[in-house]
């Protein structure tokens, strides 16, 4: 299967990626040639089989809503490349 | 006896005994690492301050009359397990600055126990590859040919442990990436049931797979740090409220009686030929000690790697979606948020990471979603249901954990699918979150190691235990080092 550059391109955006011309030429080949050795999997009728998402029969698990301390704010701030006080700083969002 | 050749066991004794010191074993690690690390490269960050502070406090607990099972034991631990104040990176430049406000649940057991971490120790990229080669930082060589690769992604940890840099380490496994690198380095990797060991603090990569395990000079090693690191931890939803039993009580129960499922579709056209060989002999040397061999089939095992690389690529760009410049690690100032995002992104992440994140991202976007990741959770059910099938005739199955021996480095690089498909053997125990290990089971004639990989059922990691004990003690692959 051909993964065409218009499709590289739509992922790279999905996927908050800037790439360079070279790398989108060699990923639309790598990916192309990935996805069809992923085509083997069709060789499967999976009409009647569950998905499994996850290996262990576990059910949600829940705890009591009990307040208790958390991370104090600097030391969650303290790896941010760019903070106030109180806040993580991002270039402007808004107009 | 040089003390960084010791095993836990045989460290712990030499303590118990006061016949040396923490002090001593710690010297010994880093006057070794001073030696070797500039061929070797196993290392991101080495932490022999704290090393040697932690030494004269285990020392003294010692000295007071403390017994715990890693008192003063010398370890080093994958990057990708966090490690309060002590930089955490995933060998990534999108995590180079990393220094985690808090500590992962496996490395705060072991601590709990009296263990000295001296170092975090390099990997792939996110733990994505199968070679190390993949580290946005440096290249790590096998200790038994230093230009051959150690494995991957856990290849840092493997070789340490190989060149007595460390008495024990630990790893993360998500399609093979402790049992491939100790198979490579001829030392031994437990990769535990999914579910066996809390995942707080492992950087995720592939979270239905993911799972952190040991990698060591011995068996029994191996056994006594599952007794530290296993068991339910309210921090990880997914880990398993089980009892944890004493994995060592059963080293040295003999096997009689025990059977072994040899599948076929794990004797495959185009393995290494002396690999194949050494797997079959310790089948026969299996054999001898009494167990019980059978042929069994995994049918759908050819389909283990197709439904890796869309599942493992689909919770990756899921999971390293938070890699966007803000909260840590680097961050490219662009001219808007967006173009922050992007180039951050583009400047962080390597090559095999960017390609995954494409391909889980193409996998699971509009129109393509059923065709690809539902599709191929449904051919989990099915790579399960072997196994399942299997364990109803036999307590263990036997394979390669390989089907070569370390290859060089550079030999896969250019064709990302021939890297993938070195991890044949070992892809499926992730999607069927089985229990399985690998423990040296021979050398090719270049003096290359050969694992044996032993599949258990899921929370029976003691017949894994079981099997590889009576097998390593009745052969003397342990015995061999490589010549550094």
């Amino acid at each position: 299967m051909k993964i065409s550059m218009e499709e590289i391109e739509h992922i790279a955006v999905l996927a908050r990626l800037s790439l360079s011309g070279e790398e989108k030429e060699v990923f639309g080949l790598q990916l192309s040639s990935i996805l069809d050795y992923i085509e083997k999997l069709n060789e499967l009728d999976t009409s009647d089989t569950e998905p499994t998402s996850h290996v262990l029969l576990l059910n949600n698990i829940v705890r009591d809503d009990i307040p208790r301390d958390s991370l104090p704010r600097e030391e969650a701030l303290k790896n941010a490349p760019a903070h106030t006080d109180k806040f993580y700083r991002v270039p402007k969002i808004i107009e | 006896m040089s003390l960084y050749r010791l095993t836990i066991s045989e460290a712990r004794d030499l303590l118990l005994k006061r016949e040396i010191t923490v002090q001593d074993i710690v010297s010994s690690i880093f006057t070794r690492i001073d030696a070797l690390e500039k061929k070797v490269s196993a290392f991101l960050t080495l932490t022999k301050d704290e090393a040697f502070r932690g030494a004269e406090d285990a020392q003294k607990r010692i000295d007071r009359g403390e017994n715990k099972s890693l008192l003063g034991i010398p370890f080093a631990v994958k990057d990708n397990m966090c490690t309060r104040n002590i930089r955490t990176t995933c060998a990534s430049k999108i995590l180079h600055n990393f220094v985690p406000p808090y500590e992962s649940t496996a490395t705060t057991r072991l601590s709990a126990e009296g263990s000295v971490l001296i170092g975090k120790t390099n990997m792939d990229e996110f733990a994505m590859g199968s070679s190390t080669e993949n580290s946005g930082v440096q290249i790590t060589k096998n200790p038994w040919d230093l230009e051959r690769i150690p494995g991957g992604s856990s290849g840092g940890s493997a070789a340490a442990v190989a060149a007595d840099e460390c008495i024990a380490a630990l790893g993360s496994d998500t399609g093979g990436s402790i049992r491939q690198p100790a198979s490579f380095c001829g030392v031994v990797g437990l990769k535990p049931t999914y579910g066996r060991v809390s995942r707080y603090g492992l950087v995720a990569f592939a979270s239905s797979l993911d799972q952190i395990g040991t990698i060591t000079k011995n068996v029994r090693d191996s056994a006594i740090i599952m007794n530290a690191i296993a068991g339910h931890d309210p921090c990880d939803s997914t880990s398993a409220p089980l009892p944890v039993p004493d994995f060592t009580a059963v080293l040295g129960r003999d096997i009689r009686g025990m059977r072994i499922g040899i599948p076929k579709e794990y004797f495959i056209e185009g393995m290494d030929r002396e690999v194949e060989q050494a797997v079959k002999e310790a089948i026969r040397h299996l054999e001898s000690a009494g167990a019980v061999p059978v042929e069994i089939s995994l049918p759908h095992t050819e389909y283990a790697i197709a439904t890796y690389y869309i599942i493992a690529t689909s919770e990756a760009s899921s999971n390293l979606a938070r890699y966007d410049g803000v909260k840590y690690g680097l961050r490219n100032e662009g001219k808007d948020l967006m173009d922050m995002y992007v180039s951050t992104r583009a400047r962080g992440f390597g090559a095999e990471v960017k390609r995954r994140i494409m391909l889980g991202t193409y996998a699971l976007s509009s129109g393509y979603y059923d065709a690809y990741y539902k599709k191929s959770q449904q051919v989990r059910t099915l790579i399960k249901k072997d196994f399942e099938d299997a364990f109803r005739t036999v307590d263990v199955l036997i394979t390669p954990t390989a089907p070569t021996p370390a290859f060089r480095i550079g030999e896969k690089t250019s064709d990302p699918l021939q890297m993938y498909l070195s991890d044949i053997f070992t892809i499926s125990v992730n999607l069927a979150g089985v229990p399985a290990l690998s423990v040296p089971c021979g050398f090719t004639s270049g003096n290359l190691p050969v694992g044996l990989q032993i599949i258990g059922k899921h929370f029976d990691e003691e017949a894994l235990f079981r099997i590889a004990y009576a097998y390593e003690q009745g052969t003397e692959w342990r015995m061999r080092k490589p010549a550094l």
